[in-house]
């Protein structure tokens, strides 16, 4: 059961956070399809800080001392980087969709193409292979908080919620569940948050009132770009052992299925990312899943294939955007570049 | 002479071609650019001069014939470069039509991978199970090719079928089926027999066509050479040397098809009418459902033959296990579209044009310390400046209305033809030039406060 919960929020979390950037995007009325590629990107900027910042010997004293408050901090540096730059690369989406009113999907596409085609070009010159790794030791010796880290013996006898939420997890986890909820509040709280989602559901209405439309699109995809870098990042920190080949599984595309599922709503997308995450997990590791602790291993007794607990993500989207198409509202003014003279 | 040439210019096709042209020139620019940085960035394996016979290879790298013994880089025709850029560029003239005949009719067929795959295990399949010299090798070929699109078609119809019949976005469905594709194909092909175990080498791959079910010590095995693949046509004497094939012929062929469906025939008005204004179809009487469906089955069956072209080559093989990636010639479909402007002629020459990269792009492998990523670099910027060709058209056309006001009458079908081109070229100056269009543009947000 510890492994399961654990396993599902290493992969929902990366789900939710990309999944409520696209909803800072999309409330703002810009569709941002090129989460994918933004998280690719993340997922390099990350990875080569870190290696980076290892190969000019900084915090090697801080690893040979275990101190995992300096290391917890590093990560956390990572993170911030890669949302940085995820932030600064998703400008290319907002100043074509916004400056220049082109067509939002195709814009989105080119920054799909062109993430996976810079990092792999940069990743086969830096490490002359398609796989930046870390320079030294693995994401787990270097970032998982575990008994140790609390200042526990390696046996000691812990109870079942600080096995589940603090033993062998990692800090980024809880910083994005954080970030989800701080950003929520933020869209449906704040001033800021109200301006940016009457963008995306009346531009026209928005500027009358005096609203700078073009400034809260910006605003919506940056923040979008830098929630996006930073899931990647944090994706391949916890599924992927800290290494990027330009590639995220998919993760983007999903993220977005996730968002229209959850009804462009935060509440819904975290239930639906979780289950999301469930189906992942499932898929990656059904054959060892202990559901209650008894030594059978129900789901791969079943005999069902790993290529359908693969795809059932896929085909579950699918059909429940089938289902809930003609309930499901998207913001008004998505993807319609905001003319002023327009009525 | 000038005067003809201005006249040149005025035709939205010629100015839909100069546009392409810019794109192609800045996307070769920029990945001068990133090739001129990281060359300077890495002055131990690259340098200057490593930077400088990066660019010229970007440019002019389809006439590269390698190196020198003194290591300079010589140039002059090279037959195997220009034959594989025709083969390769076969699958991909063929997704650019399935991804243009898509955008005709309003849709992004953004699925063309999930099609290409589909049609790939549906030819693999039948050329490979139906026991050589059952039936004709022609026949054998002629049933996987027309397996392999019937295959794209159908599962192009499904984000048709969903996008008519529950609204879903297209998009969002085409990347969804693409990944179901992606792991349906894995699956049917983990284990099976299909798998080249003749080759010892060859761990994961299916048998090329070229390996046809021979009857052997009672069971049934492969041999090579028993099986199927395309006909040369005489083009491998023209291009030695290179995978070259009649695909070529079968593809460019397949364009004017598209052509004359798309600008000659009911269907083709029909499907174009859907795309321009699905509501205004359904009004004049069109079927705007069966033809979004229809459009997507066009779109799927021509990304499948695209697949069947490159497999039935006889000298290609197949990665089987693809659950985690999606094939690169679906993707590329997309550009290919976006620089011909969805004309099913343009793409028969931007196919090659990507083709053309990718060799450029084998080259770079080859003969520098650089990458063949560096084209997908190049592709992706041409693909950002399409998605506003528009304004690079305007901007091409917009220096010459100031040297001399348009006559209104040639105005008028100007504007009728691009409605919503018209309304942003208005917004486009209004933000560029603050005097006079600024007022006007100004004054219907003032009507609509009061």
């Amino acid at each position: 059961m510890t492994f399961l919960i654990q396993q599902t929020l290493i992969f929902a979390v990366p789900l939710m956070i990309v999944a409520l950037a696209g909803v800072f995007a999309e409330r703002s009325g810009i569709i941002n399809l090129a989460l994918e590629g933004i998280m690719i990107f993340g997922a390099f900027v990350g990875v080569y800080f870190i290696r980076t910042v290892q190969q000019s010997g900084g915090f090697m004293a801080a690893k040979e001392a275990n101190n995992w408050l300096a290391l917890q901090g590093f990560m956390l540096l990572a993170m911030l980087v890669a949302a940085v730059l995820g932030a600064v690369f998703s400008l290319l989406l907002s100043f074509a969709s916004v400056n220049l009113k082109a067509d939002q999907t195709i814009g989105g596409t080119a920054l799909n193409l062109m993430a996976p085609a810079l990092v792999l070009f940069l990743v086969r010159i830096l490490a002359n292979q398609n796989t930046l790794q870390m320079a030294e030791g693995d994401a787990a010796s270097w970032f998982m908080l575990r008994k140790t880290t609390f200042g526990l013996a390696r046996n000691a006898e812990v109870g079942f919620l600080f096995d589940t939420f603090l033993n062998r997890v990692y800090l980024a986890t809880y910083i994005c569940l954080l970030l989800f909820v701080v950003l929520s509040v933020l869209l449906y709280k704040t001033r800021f948050g109200l301006r940016l989602r009457a963008c995306g559901e009346n531009p026209q209405a928005a500027d009358s009132l005096g609203i700078n439309v073009y400034k809260m699109r910006y605003a919506g995809t940056t923040i979008s770009g830098a929630l996006a870098g930073m899931g990647g990042f944090v994706y391949a920190l916890t599924t992927a052992n800290c290494t990027a080949n330009g590639d995220v599984a998919g993760y983007g595309f999903l993220a977005l299925a996730v968002m229209i599922f959850g009804n462009w709503k935060p509440l819904n997308i975290a239930g639906a990312a979780v289950l999301f995450g469930l189906c992942k997990c499932i898929a990656a590791a059904y054959s060892s899943i202990d559901i209650n602790g008894d030594g059978v291993f129900m789901l791969a007794e079943l005999g069902i294939s790993a290529h359908l607990y693969r795809m059932l993500p896929y085909i579950i989207t699918l059909l429940v955007l089938a289902f809930t198409s003609k309930k499901s509202r998207a913001p008004k003014a998505e993807g319609i570049p905001y003319d002023k003279g327009s009525r | 002479m000038k005067e003809q040439w201005n006249r040149l210019l005025q035709k939205d096709g010629a100015k839909t071609v100069l546009a392409s042209l810019v794109s192609i020139l800045i996307g070769l620019g920029v990945g001068s650019v990133v090739v001129l940085l990281v060359g300077l960035g890495n002055p131990a394996t690259l340098g200057a001069s490593g930077a400088w016979e990066g660019i010229r290879l970007i440019f002019g790298g389809l006439f590269s014939t390698g190196r020198s013994a003194a290591g300079q880089l010589t140039w002059g025709f090279n037959p195997a470069s220009i034959g594989n850029m025709l083969f390769r560029a076969t699958p991909l003239i063929l997704t650019g039509l399935s991804v243009s005949v898509a955008f005709k009719t309003g849709l992004f067929n953004i699925g063309a991978p999930g099609q290409y795959l589909m049609g790939t295990a549906a030819t693999l399949v039948i050329a490979l199970s139906i026991p050589a010299g059952s039936l004709p090798k022609l026949v054998i070929w002629l049933l996987a090719f027309l397996g392999g699109m019937l295959a794209g078609a159908l599962w192009g119809c499904i984000p048709g079928l969903v996008k008519a019949f529950l609204n879903i976005n297209e998009v969002l469905a085409c990347i969804m089926t693409n990944w179901i594709a992606a792991n349906l194909v894995t699956w049917l092909f983990d284990g099976s027999s299909f798998c080249n175990t003749v080759e010892n080498t060859k761990t994961g791959y299916i048998y090329k066509t070229a390996y046809g079910k021979v009857m052997a010590d009672g069971g049934w095995t492969y041999a090579d050479g028993a099986g199927v693949q395309t006909a040369k046509l005489g083009l491998d004497k023209l291009f030695p040397g290179s995978q070259v094939n009649g695909g070529i012929l079968i593809a460019i062929l397949l364009a004017a098809g598209v052509y004359v469906l798309m600008t000659k025939t009911t269907l083709g008005y029909e499907l174009k009418a859907c795309g321009s204004n699905r509501h205004a179809a359904r009004y004049a009487g069109i079927n705007d459902k069966r033809n979004i469906v229809l459009s997507m089955a066009i779109a799927g069956s021509l990304s499948g033959a695209a697949a069947s072209l490159y497999y039935l080559a006889g000298n290609t093989e197949f990665f089987w296990s693809t659950y985690q990636s999606l094939p690169a010639a679906g993707f590329n479909g997309i550009p290919v579209a976006l620089l011909a402007a969805n004309n099913p002629i343009g793409v028969i020459f931007t196919g090659c044009f990507m083709s053309m990269l990718n060799i450029i792009g084998l080259q770079m492998t080859n003969l520098t310390a650089y990458n063949e990523f560096i084209t997908d670099v190049i592709i992706s910027v041409i693909v950002y400046l399409s998605a506003f060709s528009l304004l690079i058209k305007l901007w091409l056309g917009g220096r010459k209305k100031h040297a001399e006001q348009p006559q209104p009458a040639q105005a008028g079908p100007a504007a009728q033809s691009g409605g919503p081109a018209a309304q942003t070229l208005d917004a486009a100056s209004a933000d560029a030039a603050p005097a006079p269009p600024a007022d006007a543009a100004a004054a219907p947000k003032g009507g609509e406060d009061a």
